[in-house]
């Protein structure tokens, strides 16, 4: 049986030249039994990879959209324990990296928290307020359970910080596209750049996130040279939005799977 | 002063829990401050900005009647008589001539009961810095005075209507403007908290009060007071009033939390007091309220800058090595010790010392010194505390 590095490594390198899908869902949003039909929804709209959200309380990375989001679903009874129920079942279908602030983790303690995390088939973990100098003891949980800890960059990071994220990431590189927190952004898209300087200090696969809101951005990052496109705000707004959120996402998750093939 | 590196860690406590987009400005703004403290023009201009400007140092007051009712010997260390009427200033002013030492133009403040976000206002005027501050939608209600001032001052107040709408939201939410802005503005943070560099940074800016106490003390009673007391919400009061005593073995520094309607109750706003796990808010692990998931707890408190559900992680650290002491006070005893300083000394205190003070009063010791850090005026508490009792 793969671990879960393995596992995100078949899933970019099974895409045959195009770059991969990661939607995001806000788990237990809007409450708990949605939002696993939402995450079936992305799979069979044609994603890859899922990255799946812990809801906390103040989540400093996040934009209004998933703020909102993560507030409704703790106000619904979302539990850590019931996200990492809708990630057993989802990753029995695709590779599921999960994306939790760092509270959490120290509130159930950092091993346990990440023996759980694996025993739900998680592949791989996103801490947004853990930078390098703080993430020694997650990394080490994580490599003894083998899950893939996934290290940010970010467009201000120096040289010298990209290599030592580059070398240390594990699975992937998540790369954040624009100084900001996640949200939908209208501005046209030169992700080239930041891409470039990422993957010159990485080996692991480039996935670029935070602004990403249309297929023609989500093609542009492609074309740019991403191996991976994270889709966050957009789709976490769908569900918001619509009367059949699982319904509503899978239509959106299949254009962007088109915009990128 | 030849040190390459600020406290990251006190004890345990503190680190750098951010996005990775804000770690290279944590390290310029270390760099810059490191640099800047030892800097003599720099210091210069601070000092004259904190004597001419905003009227440093600031009078130790022996209280005679708060003295005669609490039955010792009672210093007021009158923070409250400085420029805009709070400590907030000797920050303010420190980091914004940082800003300009850093080129940037663009100043975020957070506020809760107003102070800082005036003192930051003042000082982005004085230094002609642009100045957007985060405050609390509940806390604009409750401290209107203040919103008014920052607007004539040509700040840019920004309601946050997210959970409690007080001072842990508008932190969040000035935080992720820096995320955003970082290239082009600085954060000035108004207490002792967030990510590393910035309590050291605090510390350093606002030790001035017991620096200032100290020698004044010594030159008035010929000794040590028994007691230093002050309020502590991210604690930015207290850390610069015990910094100077901390190796004084002698001298107990005590911190008084909000205890808003009772620790019992869960309506308060005192970790440290209250005890319990540790963890991540705003950038730095301290004594936090919280639940078992680790969402952060709303915190309560009458008193906007106590309101606030995290700490300074340099007093979670002198309260686990049993360096200071950690008290909490409720609402109600605030505002009776609100009114009897008014009434007794001819003083009104803000909501925040009145803690502080009511702890003085009116718990039993053996001191018969004490030194209490009138961290600030109450006049932006007048409404809300007249409507609370009733006239």
């Amino acid at each position: 049986m793969m671990n879960g590095a393995e596992r995100i490594a078949a899933a970019f390198s099974g895409r045959k030249g195009r770059a991969a899908l990661m939607p995001y869902l806000m788990g237990g949003f809007p409450d708990i039994e949605t939002s696993l039909g939402i995450g079936n929804a992305y799979v069979e709209g044609g994603a890859d990879l899922i990255e799946l959200g812990v809801p906390f309380s103040d989540p400093l990375a996040d934009g209004p959209v998933i703020q909102s989001a993560g507030s409704a679903a703790l106000a619904a009874g979302a539990t850590l324990d019931l996200v990492l129920g809708v990630a057993g079942e989802l990753s029995a279908r695709l590779p599921i990296v999960l994306m939790c602030y760092s509270n959490a983790i120290l509130a159930r303690g950092t091993d346990r928290f990440v023996d759980e995390i694996a025993a739900a088939g998680v592949s791989g973990l996103i801490v947004p307020d853990l930078p390098l100098e703080e993430a020694p003891a997650t990394s080490k949980s994580c490599a003894a359970a083998g899950v893939a800890f996934v290290g940010l960059a970010a467009p201000t990071s120096t040289d010298q910080r990209l290599a030592a994220i580059g070398a240390a990431t594990q699975g992937f590189l998540y790369t954040v596209a624009v100084a900001g927190t996640t949200g939908e952004r209208g501005d046209d898209s030169d992700y080239g750049e930041v891409i470039a300087r990422v993957r010159s200090h990485t080996s692991a696969p480039v996935a670029l996130g935070f602004g990403i809101s249309t297929p023609e951005q989500a093609s542009a990052a492609a074309g740019a040279g991403a191996d991976g496109v994270i889709i966050g705000s957009r789709l976490v707004r769908e569900a918001a939005e619509a009367d059949q959120p699982p319904a509503a996402c899978k239509t959106l998750v299949e254009q962007f799977a088109r915009a990128l093939r | 002063m030849s040190e390459t590196k600020l406290d990251h860690r006190f004890g345990p406590y503190g680190g750098q829990y951010v996005p990775e987009t804000l770690m290279p400005a944590l390290a310029e703004l270390e760099a810059a401050w490191l640099s800047a403290r030892v800097d003599d023009d720099f210091q210069a201009e601070l000092g004259r900005l904190l004597r001419d400007y905003a009227g440093r140092p600031t009078p130790l007051y022996l209280a005679e009647r708060l003295s005669a009712a609490a039955g010792r010997t009672i210093y007021l260390k009158r923070e409250d008589l400085i420029h805009t009427g709070a400590h907030k200033i000797n920050n303010a002013l420190g980091q914004a001539l940082l800003a300009v030492r850093m080129g940037k133009r663009r100043i975020i403040a957070e506020t809760g009961a107003g102070q800082h976000g005036v003192a930051s206002a003042t000082a982005c005027a004085l230094l002609e810095l642009e100045c957007v501050v985060y405050m609390g939608a509940e806390d604009i209600r409750r401290q209107a005075p203040n919103v008014q001032r920052m607007e004539l001052l040509g700040a840019t107040v920004v309601a946050v209507e997210a959970g409690a709408r007080t001072l842990k939201e508008a932190v969040s939410e000035a935080i992720r403007d820096w995320v955003t802005n970082v290239a082009d503005s600085h954060y000035i943070i108004g207490s002792a908290v967030g990510p590393a560099p910035y309590p050291a940074i605090v510390r350093d800016l606002q030790r001035c009060i017991g620096d200032e106490a100290r020698a004044q003390i010594l030159e008035r009673e010929g000794r040590l007071p028994q007691r230093v007391i002050a309020c502590v919400g991210g604690g930015s009061n207290a850390i610069g009033a015990f910094t100077a005593f901390v190796g004084d073995d002698d001298v107990e520094l005590i911190g008084v939390e909000a205890a808003g309607e009772g620790i019992d109750s869960g309506r308060h706003g005192a970790p440290l007091t209250a005890g319990g796990r540790p963890g991540v808010l705003h950038g730095s692990l301290s004594a936090l309220l919280q639940d078992d998931e680790g969402q952060i707890a709303e915190a309560h408190s009458i008193s906007a800058g106590l309101d606030y559900p995290g700490s300074g992680p340099e007093h979670a650290w002198l309260r686990d090595s049993g360096r200071a002491t950690y008290v909490a006070v409720t609402d109600d005893e605030a505002l009776a010790a609100f009114e009897r300083t008014a009434q007794l000394e001819g003083i009104i205190p803000a909501l925040e010392p009145a803690h502080a003070i009511h702890y003085a009063l009116h718990v039993p010791s053996d001191s018969d010194l004490d030194l209490i850090c009138l961290s600030g005026r109450g006049d932006k508490d007048l409404a809300e505390v007249l409507k609370l009792l009733g006239r």
